[in-house]
């Protein structure tokens, strides 16, 4: 036997390795060929989530999928839709629009997806909404983004579960500015996502009549803040609106407390990360306001928050979910919860039902507004804690006050239909 | 923005000389391998990650920032050693772009087992107690922390220019760069020259790493712009010259700051625009010397 020569000292022949991997290949190559055949056959229930799992969201993006997947594992549990199961189809979008926007294709026309939900960065979830738009599937966006409420990309089939923009920016101001911090400055990410949220804060500013000292840009994904920062400090403002996200904010904040600056203002980011909080350790952070979709802590008086973490903790080793994390999750809660109200995966019934749905998946109560879709929910306002004042390693935040589901918060319909 | 006061100015340019400062520690090892051993490291950013990374670690077991800051260089040194001991010394004598094309895969595996031990996301690291805070110049305040950058900078510039033009040691580095044959037929071992030498300049990036751990985050990925920053500050200076690197740090540390406060959004550009005016005018660097790729 030649196999035999050829054995390696494990005991496994150069040939059957050879021969595993061409099996593998063969079942690579087939799978969507079968998925195309469940599809076919009405059983599964079938979510694609492209997001960001590698990159520098790739953390937020991981936790969003993992979420998603309890919410999966919930509908399954509780006999899916008249025993048809629910699947969650994971794809790594790189954080690029372009590749985002194949992956949602190949979910669409090869593995046979009804719905899409997933994606960070504004200009990628804009991307896949082109997609689904076009293709006519549900796209559940669940990041930030102003863009998505507008005429110019909203669609019947745009829903977005994350909030945007001008309401945390909106709260976080409205919260901020009245108790005496009239001189603001803004540092802001130079991207979409960083003018919206400065554009956000001004809007609220203007009814409290804030005077901006200072307004510096910088790049994206910059790691040394320094030379942005003295020109700030001497325009001597109350507060400072850090207007990015990610790295760049907690990069900010380090190098600005070093600067001495909180000591002498009050800084506010309208996206108050628990992540990168948990990342950048409770110094730099201290005393930081901000605005977020959920702190797990809310479960002391909601009971979804409670159901929600305990469902999270049990696969987690005990560690409670994140903000972004309950996006994931209340995304795909939903349109599992539309498809059992319209007992159907048909793109219009699910629709339908959506526009008609009262929930309480992790937060409270929250409902998607008509005109454009998007989700009417409690924004909170919260400051980070200090190491001492932290019950345990996740105890991040004090929840300073809520801004409760209202429309009021958002931009009208009549505005937003005229942004064409 | 509206009204730049002389103060401002002044502040600002300041503030470029404190960020050329710590540029000059990114490229300063980069530097010092290129021009003695005529290896271009892509791992540098790999080490600058590993060095914030060692620090993070021993912290946590000794507790004690100033210890760490003086074990650091030497742990990561020691990987330097190793790692031309293994894996670049067979390379020699085979052109410039065999230790390139090493150096820039280990970058990756480094980067990728640090993931493995340590997880995408960053681990915090706080500024040391002493060293917080703001200092007053007279023209404005500055961080505590940084004066201290640019102090622990000059004196390694200061240690390692001594230490090549003044010992004896020093002279056999420069021999060894000039004429390693020679030096060879002179009896003495020059891949111990070269041995050390590397673990040198992989020690200053790993004392960079520590450095930067309380002012940026401290992520696997830490290394990769740094890397591009070493190479603008060692191309603009001249590839292998010291003395270039430092100007050259400072020069790009300037610039950078001055472009924040005229076109912040274009901050990040100056410095390439810098290093492209400065290869149309002099190819090889401010002060390099002529030929040393070919």
């Amino acid at each position: 036997m030649s196999d035999k020569k050829q054995t390696t000292k494990k005991g496994v022949s150069r040939r059957n390795v050879i021969k595993g991997v061409a099996a593998g290949a063969a079942i690579v190559a087939t799978g969507p060929a079968l998925f195309n055949i469940a599809k076919a056959d009405g059983h599964a229930i079938k979510i694609g989530m492209p997001v960001p799992l590698t990159g520098p969201y790739g953390k937020e993006s991981q936790e969003q999928a993992r979420c998603a997947q309890i919410a999966v594992d919930q509908f399954n549990a509780a006999g899916g839709m008249g025993g048809r199961m629910a699947e969650l189809l994971p794809r790594d979008t790189k954080l690029k629009a372009g590749e985002a926007a194949t992956r949602t294709l190949e979910l669409i026309e090869k593995d046979g997806a009804d719905f899409i939900c997933g994606s960070l960065s504004a200009s990628v979830q804009l991307a896949i909404n082109a997609v689904t738009k076009e293709r006519k599937k549900i796209f559940m966006s669940i990041s930030q983004s102003d863009g998505i409420n507008e005429a110019k990309h909203f669609s019947r089939y745009t829903f977005h579960e994350a909030m945007n923009p001008h309401m945390t920016a909106g709260a976080v101001g409205r919260y901020v500015f009245p108790r005496n911090k009239k001189r603001v400055a803004f540092l802001i990410a130079d991207y979409a996502y960083g003018h919206e949220m400065a554009r956000g804060f001004k809007r609220a500013g203007e009814a409290a009549g804030i005077e901006v000292v200072a307004e510096v840009k910088h790049p994206l994904a910059t790691k040394d803040f320094s030379t942005f920062l003295p020109q700030i400090q001497a325009a001597r403002p109350d507060v400072l609106c850090l207007c990015n996200f990610g790295y760049d904010q907690l990069n900010s904040l380090k190098q600005s407390s070093n600067f001495g600056m909180k000591e002498q203002m009050l800084m506010v980011a309208p996206a108050l990360l628990y992540s990168q909080r948990l990342s950048g350790g409770a110094d730099p952070y201290e005393g930081v306001i901000g605005g977020t979709n959920y702190h797990w802590t809310l479960e002391n008086s909601i009971a979804s928050s409670k159901a929600f973490n305990d469902a999270y903790r049990k696969s987690n080793n005990g560690m409670p979910p994140s903000d972004y994390g309950g996006y994931g999750f209340s995304g795909v809660a939903s349109l599992l919860k539309a498809v059992k109200a319209a007992g159907s995966t048909d793109t219009d019934a699910v629709i339908t039902a959506l526009e008609g749905l009262k929930y309480d998946n992790y937060k409270g109560g929250q409902r998607y507004r008509g005109c454009d879709h998007q989700s009417v929910q409690d924004v909170h306002i919260i400051a980070s804690k200090s190491k001492k004042d932290m019950a345990n390693d996740y105890d991040l935040f004090d929840i300073l006050h809520t801004d409760s589901a209202n429309e009021g918060v958002l931009r009208t319909c009549d505005e937003l239909s005229k942004l064409t | 923005m509206a009204n730049i006061s002389l103060e401002l100015l002044a502040l600002q340019t300041f503030t470029g000389l404190a960020l050329g400062s710590v540029f000059v520690l990114l490229g300063i090892g980069l530097s010092l391998i290129f021009g003695l051993l005529t290896v271009v490291n892509f791992a540098h950013g790999a080490f600058y990650m590993l060095g914030a990374y060692a620090g993070v670690f021993l912290i946590g077991l000794t507790g004690n920032f100033w210890l760490t800051l003086a074990l650091v260089p030497v742990v990561v040194g020691c990987i330097g050693l190793g790692v031309e001991r293994f894996l670049v010394r067979p390379l020699y004598g085979r052109g410039i772009d065999y230790p390139l094309l090493l150096t820039f895969g280990l970058g990756l595996v480094l980067v990728e087992l640090v993931r493995i031990t340590y997880g995408l996301d960053g681990v915090p690291f706080d500024t040391p107690k002493e060293l917080r805070g703001a200092t007053d110049l007279g023209f404005g305040f500055f961080p505590t922390y940084r004066i201290f950058i640019i102090g622990i900078t000059a004196l390694i510039v200061t240690a390692l220019w001594l230490f090549i033009e003044k010992t004896s040691f020093g002279l056999v580095i420069r021999s060894g760069a000039r004429d390693p044959e020679i030096v060879r037929v002179l009896g003495t071992d020059i891949s111990k020259v070269w041995l050390i030498v590397f673990a040198i300049g992989t020690g200053v990036a790993g004392l960079a790493g520590v450095l930067s751990a309380p002012m940026r985050s401290v992520i696997p990925d830490m290394g990769t712009t740094v890397l591009v920053e070493a190479f603008v500050v060692t191309v603009v200076g001249g590839m292998g010259s010291l003395v270039g690197a430092v100007v050259a740090g400072l020069l790009v540390g300037v610039v950078v700051s001055i472009t924040s406060l005229v076109a912040p959004e274009l901050s990040d550009l100056s410095m390439f625009v810098l290093m492209a005016l400065v290869l149309l005018i002099r190819p090889q660097g401010l002060f390099g010397k002529k030929g040393l790729m070919g």
